[in-house]
């Protein structure tokens, strides 16, 4: 399917990384915003606002991030392509009710602007401190998709993208960005609605006495229907067996929420996208997401050309993690850099990944300075000097 | 990991005799019965009261979504045939929220209790109130928290047991009308599970109104508030209900406290109108360039 031209601002602009977000989520085919005010993820809604009549979106603001989620859950079981977009302690208060999407299998986009923490920490400044919370914040058993933007133009694409996945799969999706990408304003190329691909909502088109909300089709995606189109589902929180009924015992868990796991488990080869350069000769690679992958590249070309061979691993879609390829590469080279905005995160991903075939560096990337190569290139040297294989995460250290 | 194909046995709940038809089959989920509830509770008497109140208020079952929290009332959401979804404690007031104003077609009904509505889910309720989202929310009140076995709630009366007031309550109560009334709601009604017809009179009602409505229901709980108060079984409570309760239509929401065993004053109190979010909303568009939306 194709999008819909109404939300589609065709042509070159230059946007800072939350507006693109915006027209990301237009051209998407978003039609619903449920918003609560915070710091750095509020021009996202306020772009959003402004070009909603024009578009024919509808929007919210609520009275705390808790009723957001759960507003645009409901929203979007009218059918409307849905999302919130928020910053670290708002997405604290969201676990709930991203536990209940991932429940009753609610597409919805959750754009994260994250900024330090923990706690309030500091509103503005960007950080990586939120990935381990996207992927586990919610009790219980479940996946997430979670996507991590480096650029406006990414901002635009992974909104996008972001919506495609959580149609496909009935699955809320994680757009994990920090300040940093949100306020940096570069060139954002929108193309005509017609060369913008989107997954259409999978809708059920039996008879209405048979619909069951959570019969798996083939493509292991129960199908939806809108409210109001006179199915009169019933759908629960509780642990529920095809009809929606909730049945308390071990085998239905089974039944119902293991597949939760299956449906993002067995599909990683069509979702996971990683982004590879130079990881053919490389002997040491950097993994990067995000705004560090802006670092990690210019790193990667600064040690090239005084003779160290740097790849570059950037993950696209961190969530699922890319068990297998950084297996693989593990097993090719000398050591994995990995700089994150945070005290280590997605690095314990990466080292348990590696099997124990090779080193995992790990840099705490500061938040000034998010394109400094600094650090890295120092841990890249040191990375080249090691001579044996470590057990656990080396943590670079700055004063060596 | 494989995916595998797990073959759901027939988890049903007892179907219902043959040839057996409920009057109300159209509005309720009969292969859900028998419902959770104990006997002597009142819940039921309200749902029904509200499957008759849907029928007298003549609405389309197709464009009405019902939205329940947890709790005991929490397990309305599952037995009423309509577009009905069982959500998070406290929240079904933001998730109906999201629904109306995404689809202002769809009349949102929130069944819950007092614990989900009144403590947890408090501040959701005083906002779509002051919002004035059309929505009508049925809160009905035992006075504890049932689900979880008898614990004080925003809503026991001073001085009344729970298992989390052993020595008897010492918060004052809610009281439920007043936060409605003072919070923007547009109909505001009480009744108790025995003024059956007066209670589907004040749905029906409340049903139609556009904007936020509350209507209070008082519940027996035999199986904890009752039982843990010593009050005698549910038929006790209903002579209760006969014997103590005062009906004053358009009385201040302010004089509707509710003591331990004492006098409960029920009735409609609060019948206004003001514009709801739909309405703001659209006047809002309007003034817009290039908006359009539909009726609300």
């Amino acid at each position: 399917m194709k999008a819909d031209p109404k939300g589609v601002l065709t042509g070159s602009h230059t946007l800072t990384g939350n507006h693109a977000c915006a027209e990301g989520a237009f051209a998407a085919g978003c039609r619903f915003l449920g918003l609560y005010p915070i710091v750095p993820s509020l021009e996202i809604s306020e772009r959003f606002l402004e070009r909603a009549p024009e578009v024919g979106a509808t929007f919210i603001q609520m009275e705390d991030e808790v009723s957001v989620l759960a507003a645009v859950l409901g929203a979007s079981w009218t059918g409307k392509k849905s999302m919130t977009v928020t910053s670290g302690p708002g997405l604290s208060l969201m676990m709930e009710h991203l536990g209940l999407g991932i429940m009753l299998e609610t597409p919805c986009v959750i754009v994260d602007i994250q900024r330090v923490g923990p706690a309030l920490g500091m509103p503005g400044r960007p950080a990586q401190g939120d990935m381990m919370q996207a992927r586990w914040g919610s009790h219980g058993d479940y996946e997430i998709i979670a996507l991590s933007p480096s650029s406006p133009q990414e901002m635009f694409d992974y909104t996008i993208k972001a919506f495609n996945l959580s149609e496909r799969y009935r699955i809320p999706v994680a757009l994990m960005s920090d300040a940093y990408v949100a306020h940096l304003q570069e060139k954002v190329v929108i193309p005509p609605a017609e060369e913008i691909e989107i997954e259409p909502r999978r809708y059920y088109k039996g008879a209405k006495d048979k619909y069951l909300p959570f019969k798996r089709d083939k493509d292991f995606v129960p199908r939806m229907v809108n409210i109001g189109d006179g199915y009169k589902f019933h759908v629960t929180g509780l642990t529920h067996d095809d009809r929606g009924y909730p049945v308390m015992n071990e085998e239905c868990q089974e039944y119902n929420v293991h597949p939760l796991v299956w449906k993002v488990r067995n599909y990683v080869d069509e979702i996971i996208e990683v982004q590879e350069a130079e990881t053919e000769d490389a002997e040491v690679i950097i993994i990067s997401y995000g705004a560090t992958s802006r670092a990690a590249l210019k790193a990667m070309e600064q040690a090239r050309k005084s003779g160290v061979k740097v790849g570059s691993l950037r993950l696209v879609t961190v969530w699922p993690f890319p068990e297998k390829r950084v297996a693989e590469l593990a097993k090719k080279v000398k050591a994995f850099v990995v700089p994150e905005m945070n005290f280590g995160q997605v690095v314990l991903e990466v080292e348990r990944c590696s099997y124990g075939d090779t080193n995992t560096f790990f840099v705490s990337h500061g938040e000034n300075g998010v394109e400094n190569t600094d650090d890295l290139l120092s841990a890249i040297k040191q990375a080249v000097q090691a001579d044996k294989v470590e057990s656990g995460i080396i943590e670079f250290n700055k004063g060596v | 990991m494989k995916a595998k194909e797990t073959k759901m046995k027939e988890i049903h709940s007892a179907p219902s005799k043959k040839g057996e038809i409920h009057p109300m089959e159209n509005l309720l989920r009969m292969d859900r019965m028998p419902h959770i509830w104990c006997p002597s509770c009142g819940i039921g008497l309200a749902v029904t009261a509200f499957a008759s109140a849907l029928e007298k208020a003549n609405m389309d079952p197709n464009m009405v979504s019902i939205v329940s929290g947890i709790g005991c009332t929490g397990r309305v959401a599952g037995y009423v045939k309509l577009d009905s979804f069982h959500t998070t404690h406290g929240r079904p007031i933001a998730f109906g929220t999201g629904i109306r104003v995404a689809n202002p077609k769809i009349k949102v009904v929130v069944f819950s209790g007092d614990g989900d509505l009144i403590a947890i889910g408090g501040n959701h309720f005083i906002h779509a109130a002051r919002r004035n989202i059309d929505m009508l929310v049925v809160c009905v009140n035992n006075f504890i928290y049932a689900m979880t076995g008898g614990q004080v709630a925003p809503t026991t009366p001073l001085a009344a047991y729970a298992t989390t007031s052993p020595y008897g309550c010492v918060e004052p109560p809610f009281n439920i009308p007043y936060i409605a009334d003072s919070s923007g709601a547009v109909y505001v009604a009480r009744w108790t599970t025995l003024h059956v017809r007066r209670l589907i009179n004040s749905l029906a009602e409340a049903l139609q109104k556009k904007g936020f409505s509350v209507v209070e229901v008082i519940s027996p709980c035999g199986m904890y508030y009752s039982r843990i108060n010593k009050l005698g079984d549910g038929l006790d409570m209903m002579k209760f209900y006969h014997d103590n309760v005062e009906i004053r239509h358009g009385e201040d929401t302010k004089n509707l406290d509710i003591g331990f065993q004492t006098k409960i004053i029920c009735g409609k109190f609060v019948d206004r109108e003001r514009p709801s979010y739909m309405e703001r909303y659209n006047q809002w568009l309007s003034g817009v360039k290039g908006g359009s939306r539909d009726e609300g």
